[in-house]
C-alpha cells in the first residue's frame, strides 16, 4: 500500500530524513520509535502533505500513485489521515461542521452520496461512545479550549468518522494519562482491520502495551536502523536509545 | 478660493435662500464660515495622514437634496431587515421617505422625528443640543454637515424607558442625473436609566456615484444604555465620511458596532466622552477591505473622569489592492483615576499588495489605571490551512473558512441574535469564494 523509498529531506538545508526505507502492507500496524529529533515527525507530516519540506531525493508510492505529487486533500479523500502531536485551535470553525464537510469530500471522492444532517449525526453518536467525547465539545470551535487529552481524543474520534485506509498518529500518547491512553488505544484497536493500515509514531514503548504492532522500527539519524516485532520494542526499552547508537 | 470652495459656497448660498426663515441660518453660517476658513483636511494633518481626500474633494457633488428620486418596492425589500420589525426611517438621497418609513406607534412620550421636521417641531430642544455633543471645529466635514444639514433623525428616549424595538435609520443612495452629496444628521437624546438599540445603515444602490457626509450626536443621561450599530455599505464608486460623537454621563454604557464594507474611500470617526464616573463604552468594529477601497477606522475616548472604562476591538480583512487605516487615540485625563482602557486591533492581509496603517495611541496623564493596546498584521495561519486542508478540504475553501471565522469574532461579540445573523450573511457574501463556505456557518 505504502511504499517509501530512498527518501531524504531538508527543511532549511538541515538534512532530516537520509535514506529513509519503509513498506506498508494493507491490515498492518508499523510502529516508528525513535529519539527526539530521529525525523519521526517529519516522516509523518511528509506523508500527511505538509509544505516547507524539501525532499531532496527518493519517492513515496500510496496505492500505486506518487503520494508526493498529491496536495495534502487529495491524499484525504484517498484515505490518508494524519493524528496530529499538537491539533491545532481554530476558533470561528465550528468543530462538528468540519467533520461533515470531510466526510462528505471523501465521500464525493469514493462515489457514494453525501450524507444529510440526520444521518451525520446518527454516525457521530455512535462513534462518540467509541473515544467517549464529550457531546459538548463537539460544538465548540475546532480544538478551541480543549484539553491535551481533548485533543488528542477528537483527532482518534475524527478518524473513527473518516475511516482512513492509512492511519498516521503522531506521538498520539504524549501527554496522555493512563486513562485517556487506554480510551484512544481502545479506539485505535476497534479500528484495526485487514483493510486498514497503521502508522504509529511513538517515542515511548507504553502505547504499544494496548496497541499491538505487526512490525516495530527504529528511526534514528534520519533512517530505519532496525526493524523487527514487538519485542523490540521491549529491548528499547530496556536499553534505551543508546543502544541503538 | 478655489474651485471646490467656491461650488460649495455656491450651493451654501443656494440653500440659505431656501431656508431663509428658518432659525437654525445663523448656525448654518457660522458652521460655513469655519468651513471656508479650514478647507478640507490635507494629509499633512496628523489625522488624516493616511487618509487623501482629494478624489472627493476634486468633485464637484450637488448639495442640495433632490427628493425625486424614487425606488422600487424589490429594491427595499432587499435592503430592510424587516424581519427584525424595526421602527424603521428610510431616506432616499438624503429625503425622508414617508412611504418606506414606519414611526407610528411609538411608547408614550418617545420622539422620533425626521430631522427635517424636528426643525420644525422640536425648535427648541434642538436648538439646546443640536450641535451641542460635537465639536465643530474637530473636522471640516463635520462643520460641512451641520451647513448643510437638510434632513436626519431627531431621537428622544424618555427616562426610564426600554425601547424593545431597535430603530432603523437607513440611508440609500441611487444613482441620479448628477453627483450628489448628502449630509445626515443624527441626533440622538437618552433620558436617566433609558435603553434602546439603533441601527444606522447606509447603502448604495447599483454603482451610484455620491458622497455622504454623515454626522451622529449622542448623548446618555444617567444610567442610559445605547446599542448601536452602523453598517457601512455604500457602492463601490461612493464616498463616506461618518462620524459618531458620544457624550456620556454617570454609570452610562454605550456599545458601539461598526461594520464597514461598502464605498470607495471611507472615513469612520468615533468620538467618546466618557464625562462622569462609570460611563462605559464597548467598540467592536469589522472592516472588510477588497480591490482599490480605502477604508480609515479612526477612533477618539477621552477618559475625563475616575472609574470610566472603554474597550475596542477592532479587525480588518484586506484583499486586492485596498488600503485599510486603523487610529485609535484613548487620551487619560489627569484627574481619570481607576479607569480601565482596551484596545485591539487585528488584520489579515489576504494579498500582497493590500495594506494596512494601523496605530493605536495611548496619552495618559493619571497614575493609577489599567490600559493596554495591541495591533498585529498577519496571514492565514499555515497550520490551520494544513490542518483543515488535512481533513479534505480544499485549499480554497480553508482559506475562505479561515477568512470568515477570523472576521466572525467580530460578529461573536453581537447579543442581539438576528442582527448578528444578519451580519454573518453579509460578511460571508463579501468573502473571496463565499459559496463555498455556507454549509459550515
Amino acid at each position: 500500500m505504502l511504499h517509501i523509498k530512498d527518501l531524504y529531506t531538508a527543511v532549511d538545508n538541515k538534512k532530516i530524513l537520509e535514506g529513509l526505507n519503509l513498506s506498508v502492507n494493507v491490515g498492518e500496524v508499523h510502529a516508528i520509535m525513535g529519539p527526539n529529533g530521529s525525523g519521526k515527525s517529519t516522516l509523518a507530516n511528509i506523508l500527511a502533505g505538509k509544505e516547507g519540506y524539501n525532499i531532496t531525493q527518493g519517492s513515496v508510492s500510496y496505492e500505486n500513485e506518487n503520494l508526493l505529487e498529491l496536495s495534502p486533500e487529495e491524499r484525504a479523500r484517498k484515505g490518508v489521515f494524519l493524528a496530529f502531536q499538537y491539533p491545532v485551535e481554530i476558533p470561528g470553525v465550528n468543530n462538528i461542521y468540519l467533520l461533515k464537510a470531510a466526510l462528505n469530500a471523501i465521500r464525493k471522492h469514493q462515489g457514494k452520496p453525501e450524507l444529510d444532517a440526520m444521518e451525520f449525526m446518527n454516525l457521530v453518536k455512535g462513534k462518540m461512545k467509541l473515544v467517549q467525547m464529550n457531546k459538548d465539545l463537539l460544538s465548540r470551535s475546532v480544538n478551541e479550549g480543549f484539553s491535551g487529552g481533548e485533543k488528542k481524543r477528537n483527532e482518534i474520534f475524527q478518524m473513527a468518522i473518516l475511516e482512513p485506509k492509512l492511519a498516521i498518529l503522531d506521538e498520539t500518547d504524549s501527554g496522555l494519562d493512563i486513562d485517556a491512553l487506554k480510551i484512544v488505544a481502545e479506539g485505535v484497536n476497534s479500528l484495526r482491520n485487514k483493510n486498514r493500515a497503521f502508522i504509529l509514531v511513538t517515542h515511548y514503548q507504553r502505547l504499544l502495551n494496548y496497541i499491538k504492532p505487526d512490525h516495530v522500527h527504529v528511526l534514528s539519524k534520519g533512517k530505519i536502523v532496525r526493524s523487527g516485532g514487538p519485542e523490540l520494542a521491549l529491548e528499547l526499552e530496556e536499553k534505551g536509545y543508546d543502544w541503538i547508537n | 478660493m478655489n474651485k471646490t470652495i467656491r461650488h460649495y459656497l455656491a450651493d451654501f448660498k443656494q440653500l440659505q435662500n431656501i431656508k431663509k426663515d428658518d432659525w437654525f441660518s445663523k448656525q448654518r453660517q457660522s458652521a460655513f464660515n469655519i468651513f471656508q476658513e479650514s478647507g478640507f483636511p490635507s494629509t499633512r494633518k496628523e489625522n488624516w495622514k493616511y487618509t487623501d481626500v482629494k478624489p472627493i474633494t476634486k468633485k464637484l457633488f450637488s448639495n442640495i437634496t433632490n427628493s425625486n428620486v424614487v425606488i422600487s418596492d424589490n429594491e427595499i425589500d432587499a435592503i430592510l431587515f424587516k424581519e427584525l420589525e424595526c421602527i424603521e426611517l428610510v431616506f432616499v438621497n438624503g429625503a425622508y421617505s414617508e412611504k418606506y418609513s414606519n414611526i407610528k406607534n411609538l411608547p408614550n412620550k418617545l420622539t422620533i422625528r425626521n430631522m427635517a421636521n424636528a426643525f420644525v417641531n422640536d425648535e427648541d430642544f434642538l436648538k439646546k443640543h443640536l450641535s451641542q455633543y460635537v465639536n465643530d471645529d474637530s473636522s471640516s466635514f463635520v462643520t460641512l454637515n451641520t451647513a448643510f444639514i437638510q434632513d436626519g433623525v431627531y431621537i428622544n428616549v424618555p427616562s426610564d424607558l426600554t425601547l424593545e424595538r431597535p430603530i432603523s435609520i437607513t440611508y440609500i443612495s441611487k444613482d441620479n442625473s448628477n453627483i450628489f452629496a448628502t449630509h445626515p444628521r443624527n441626533l440622538i437624546f437618552m433620558g436617566e436609566n433609558s435603553k434602546a438599540t439603533i441601527i444606522e445603515n447606509y447603502i448604495g444602490i447599483d454603482d451610484a456615484n455620491y458622497f455622504t457626509n454623515a454626522v451622529t450626536e449622542t448623548s446618555l443621561s444617567q444610567g442610559a444604555s445605547l446599542k448601536h450599530y452602523k453598517i457601512q455599505q455604500e457602492s463601490s464608486n461612493a464616498f463616506h465620511i461618518g462620524s459618531l460623537n458620544t457624550s456620556q454621563n454617570k454609570d452610562s454604557r454605550f456599545e458601539s458596532h461598526s461594520i464597514s464594507i461598502g464605498g470607495a474611500l471611507v472615513r469612520n470617526d468615533i468620538n467618546a466622552r466618557l464625562n462622569k464616573e462609570g460611563a462605559e463604552i464597548m467598540m467592536n468594529g469589522l472592516y472588510m477591505t477588497d480591490n482599490a477601497q480605502h477604508i480609515d477606522n479612526h477612533t477618539r475616548v477621552d477618559h475625563f473622569k475616575p472609574y470610566t472604562q472603554s474597550n475596542q476591538n477592532y479587525r480588518g480583512v484586506l484583499n486586492g489592492k485596498s488600503r485599510g487605516v486603523f487610529n485609535g487615540k484613548v487620551v487619560v485625563h489627569p484627574q481619570a483615576q481607576k479607569i480601565e482602557a482596551y484596545q485591539n486591533n487585528a488584520n489579515l492581509l489576504l494579498s500582497d499588495d493590500a495594506e494596512i496603517d494601523t496605530k493605536p495611541e495611548l496619552e495618559i496623564y493619571a497614575d493609577d489605571v489599567k490600559c493596554n493596546h495591541g495591533a498585529t498584521i498577519g496571514q492565514l495561519d499555515n497550520d490551520m490551512l494544513f490542518y483543515l486542508r488535512s481533513r479534505a478540504i480544499d485549499e480554497q475553501t480553508a482559506r475562505s473558512l479561515l477568512t470568515y471565522a477570523f472576521a466572525d469574532e467580530i460578529i461573536n461579540n453581537i447579543s442581539f441574535q438576528s442582527i448578528k445573523n444578519k451580519l454573518e450573511h453579509l460578511i460571508i457574501g463579501r468573502l473571496p469564494d463565499s459559496s463555498l463556505i455556507r454549509e459550515y456557518v
